[in-house]
């Protein structure tokens, strides 16, 4: 069945600096990078290249010697330049100096038929060696999917409810075929159902119009009504012992390429955000592009943030740092690292608050656009307002008690408050609007390997 | 600001680890703060912009949401000053003497309850906790005008002590730390908080004849003692000073003897309505406060054993403590309850404990005092059941 779920809680931070929905070429990157980083839960990253190495699009590059059956690929066809290492000798980031063409790895083609006819062990092994497995993430932890589970169902957020988030129906614009294709192979990967979950407040992109083969679930609310987590939440939860994956579009679409084209697609398009783009619009690039080519020349000053990703769960990279894996959206953001005279009491219009409390005005006008900069606005303390965290979480979770809980380590705790139905993302506005500061998304990431590797 | 900026840099290093003053590192750091949002960002991952809001600039909204109660206390000091010893004097004169009286108990409470909180500081390495902002205030507007300064400083001091840093600070505590203060005053030194004596500053003045001084609760208390109607016993107080003294208005406005600034329902009120709008404190937990009270008193009119038990039950809500207690103490977010459902029970309970103990306890006819201290212990069960409530559906869905 269907449903159609209307959520009251959340926030949305509407902030300046929204993509124009229109395509401009900037200078093709030059590198490109695969972050081990970006993959949470990868525990024991192994490179197979060396550099020096040439590779092609698909190639394998590296695997995690914990999960040695999923493989990741390059990007983009060019030389292996250099195999970054932090403390520990931790690996960091595998660069690839880009060709001037790219060229592909080749994979088997298959025609209409004979996707039909493939059985799950047969997709699953074409979606191993493809290098598009990791696009499938597994719930609960948030963690790349394990190809010999069984997951109770497959959910699909159709859109992205974050700050300054990229449309999908540009993102994906023309990929109608393959985003089909996509979801055929998915539904061999389960015993249950795939949801494609879509935006309740917006017209449905031409992508999801013709989706067949799926439940279509509505939502509708602020964010974070986009999050998967909420919306599995409110479809089919996950109890302990229960498993189910997690695809965000894109990822259908590049099985969808792999199938039907037997190449290993990296590419896509990023959107260009924030208040100190000069130029917020959307490019076409492939995964793990480093971003130069975008931020120089194209930020209103030179003390500039640049986040891969959203301004909720986004990660801070260097100005010539590699686009996430998982990320369709670069966001400048000004640096806050100013003091501010009287800064906890002056009345204030300019900055963005979910409260209301004295002087802090921007909830008069509640369609303002703010440009916010990189400030933490106050000191770390004890937890003290209550009630907060559950307005924005729209989940019969009570946030505060599970981060105590994780806080504590206390694991049963954790499991019966709700341990397994989260991610960092569904308690990142949480973090926002925290009156004490508390790094939420870390905590949760604590408590959710406490709880994988207990 | 630069010149403060540069000041304030200048001096940095030598409380920073390996300076001279390093151990103060935290005072430093609280008058640093205090002029200055500090320069911090967000961290690599995670949330990369933050909401506007911070501790300080929570914990200031309560304290302007007193500033009401504060002004007119003040005002009404003097008012019941001069109408004790017989004087006609201008609203001017009032306010001077209110502010001559009350001025020294806010600052000896902010001072003694500072000093506590910076030995803390110091010796547990932790911040300054800003909670403190509000209990500096809260303590002198539960006070009579003529309590001893030292009394005040021992109080707040006892209070922020044992009932807050022991814990480990703010948002640690279990009790609300100036309804702590105020029980210790109450059972420490009885003599100055308690009687018809000490709610009516007099100086060195007599005051007029038929004056008593009371409270509109000790009123009512020994009217249901001597079974006269408790209205009556309030309208006959009228007659011996000033005109309509204990009336319902003037209840409801104010003008009566009691705690500096607990006198005024109004006041709390607007009070309330800055708690409420902002955000800062629970409506929750003020409208079923007040409605437990209300329900309470109706309880008892039905049962009706004395005359105080007889009062009309809305005369609860516009005398003593009762509306600051609910709304200033209850709302505490750290000692009430913190789950939505909760808190609902919290404000109720307190209600009711409070007309309970009002027209039960012999000793002592204030009861949202007490109501407050014992909820804030109960608290925590009553988030437990609700938190076990969230838990047994979540275990129930697994087996469906």
């Amino acid at each position: 069945m269907s449903k159609l779920v209307k959520l009251k809680k959340g926030f949305d931070i509407k902030l300046v600096g929204k993509a124009e929905k229109k395509i401009e070429a900037f200078q093709p990157a030059q590198t490109f990078a695969i972050k081990p980083t970006d993959f949470v839960g990868m525990q024991r990253p192994k490179v197979i290249v060396k550099e020096g190495d040439t590779v092609k699009a698909g190639t394998p590059i590296l695997f995690d010697k914990k999960l040695e059956s999923v493989l990741y690929a390059a990007p983009f066809s060019g030389e292996v330049v250099e195999i970054k290492r932090g403390e520990k000798r931790k690996l960091l980031e595998i660069k690839i100096m880009a060709d001037k063409e790219i060229s592909y790895e080749e994979f088997d083609k298959f025609s209409e038929t004979d996707l039909k006819s493939l059985t799950k062990e047969q997709a699953t092994a074409a979606l191993l060696k493809g290098g598009v497995w990791p696009q499938i993430i597994q719930r609960p932890y948030g963690i790349v999917a394990n190809p010999e589970d069984d997951p109770k169902a497959i959910f699909i957020s159709g859109f992205d409810s974050h700050p300054l988030a990229p449309d999908y129906g540009v993102l994906l614009k023309g990929q109608e075929k393959y985003f089909q294709a996509g979801l055929n192979i998915l539904k061999k990967l389960t015993s249950g159902k795939v949801h494609l979950n879509l935006d309740q407040d917006s017209e449905v992109s031409p992508v999801y119009a013709g989706a067949q083969g799926v439940e279509v679930n509505k939502f509708s609310g602020p964010h974070p009504a986009g999050n998967v987590g909420v919306q599995i939440h409110h479809i089919s939860p996950i109890n302990k012992g229960e498993l189910a994956w997690t695809v965000n579009p894109y990822g259908v679409v590049q099985m969808g390429k792999l199938f039907i084209d037997g190449v290993y697609d990296a590419s896509k398009v990023v959107a260009i955000t924030g208040s100190e783009a000069k130029k917020a619009v959307y490019t076409k690039t492939y995964q793990g592009a480093c971003v130069d080519k975008w931020v120089v020349d194209n930020t209103k000053s030179d003390h500039v943030r640049v986040v891969s990703g959203n301004v909720l769960t986004g990660e801070k990279i260097n100005h010539d740092g590699y686009l996430g894996y998982y990320d369709h959206q670069i966001t400048l953001l000004p640096e806050g690292d100013y003091f501010e005279f009287m800064g906890w009491a002056k009345p204030t219009s300019t900055k963005l608050s979910f409260h209301r409390a004295l002087g802090l005005l921007s909830f008069l006008s509640p369609n303002k656009e703010f440009a916010l900069d990189t400030n933490a606005r106050g000191e770390a303390r004890a937890f003290v307002q209550t009630g907060v965290f559950e307005q924005v979480t729209p989940m019969d979770i009570f946030p505060v008690y599970l981060i105590k809980a994780i806080m504590a380590e206390d694991f049963d705790e954790m499991e019966e408050l709700g341990i397994y139905e989260i991610i960092e993302e569904d308690l990142a506005l949480c973090e926002f609007v925290d009156v004490s500061k508390h790094p939420v998304q870390d905590i949760v990431r604590k408590g959710i390997e406490l709880i994988q590797y207990s | 600001m630069k010149f403060l900026r540069d000041l304030l840099d200048k001096q940095k290093p030598l409380f920073q680890k390996g300076g001279k003053f390093e151990n103060l590192y935290y005072l430093y750091e609280a008058g640093e703060t205090f002029m200055f949002s500090p320069n911090h960002t967000t961290g690599i991952k995670g949330t990369q912009v933050k909401d506007a809001i911070d501790l300080k600039r929570m914990m200031i909204t309560v304290v302007v949401a007193l500033l009401p109660c504060l002004l007119f206390g003040i005002y009404n000091v003097g008012e019941q000053h001069y109408l004790a010893v017989g004087e006609a004097v201008g609203f001017g004169e009032k306010f001077l003497l209110g502010l001559k009286l009350v001025l020294p108990i806010v600052i000896v409470a902010y001072a003694a309850g500072g000093i506590a909180e910076a030995v803390f500081a110091v010796i547990r390495k932790h911040p300054i906790n800003e909670g403190f902002l509000v209990t500096g205030m809260l303590i002198p507007l539960v006070v009579p005008a003529s309590m001893p300064l030292w009394q005040v400083a021992l109080a707040t001091i006892f209070a922020v002590v044992i009932a807050k840093e022991v814990f480990g600070g703010t948002g640690m505590n279990i009790l609300n730390v100036a309804m702590t203060a105020r029980a210790f005053l109450y059972f420490a030194y009885p003599a100055q908080i308690s009687g018809d004596q000490v709610w009516t500053y007099l100086g060195e003045k007599t005051a007029v004849d038929g004056f008593s001084g009371a409270t509109a609760l000790s009123i009512a208390y020994s009217a249901g003692q001597s079974g006269e109607s408790v209205t009556s016993a309030l309208a006959s107080h009228n007659s011996a000073i000033g005109d309509q003294l204990y009336s319902f208005a003037n209840m409801f406005f104010g003008f009566i003897p009691g705690s500096i600034g607990e006198t005024s329902a109004l006041m709390c009120l607007i009070g309330a309505l800055i708690l409420i709008a902002t955000g800062v404190g629970s409506w929750k937990i003020i409208v079923s406060g007040f409605a437990g009270t209300y329900i309470m008193g109706l309880i008892m009119n039905i049962f009706a054993a004395n005359e105080f038990m007889a009062m009309p039950a809305h005369y609860h809500l516009v005398m003593g403590g009762v509306a600051f207690g609910i709304v200033f103490m209850a709302t505490d977010p750290v000692s009430a309850a913190q789950t939505e459902r909760g808190k609902w029970l919290y404000g109720l309970l307190i209600g009711f404990l409070t007309v309970i103990i009002r027209v039960t306890n012999p000793a002592y006819p204030e009861g949202i005092m007490l109501a407050v201290l014992l909820m804030n212990v109960f608290a925590p069960l009553i988030d437990y059941y609700v938190v076990k409530a969230n838990k047994k559906r979540r275990l129930q869905r697994a087996t469906v």
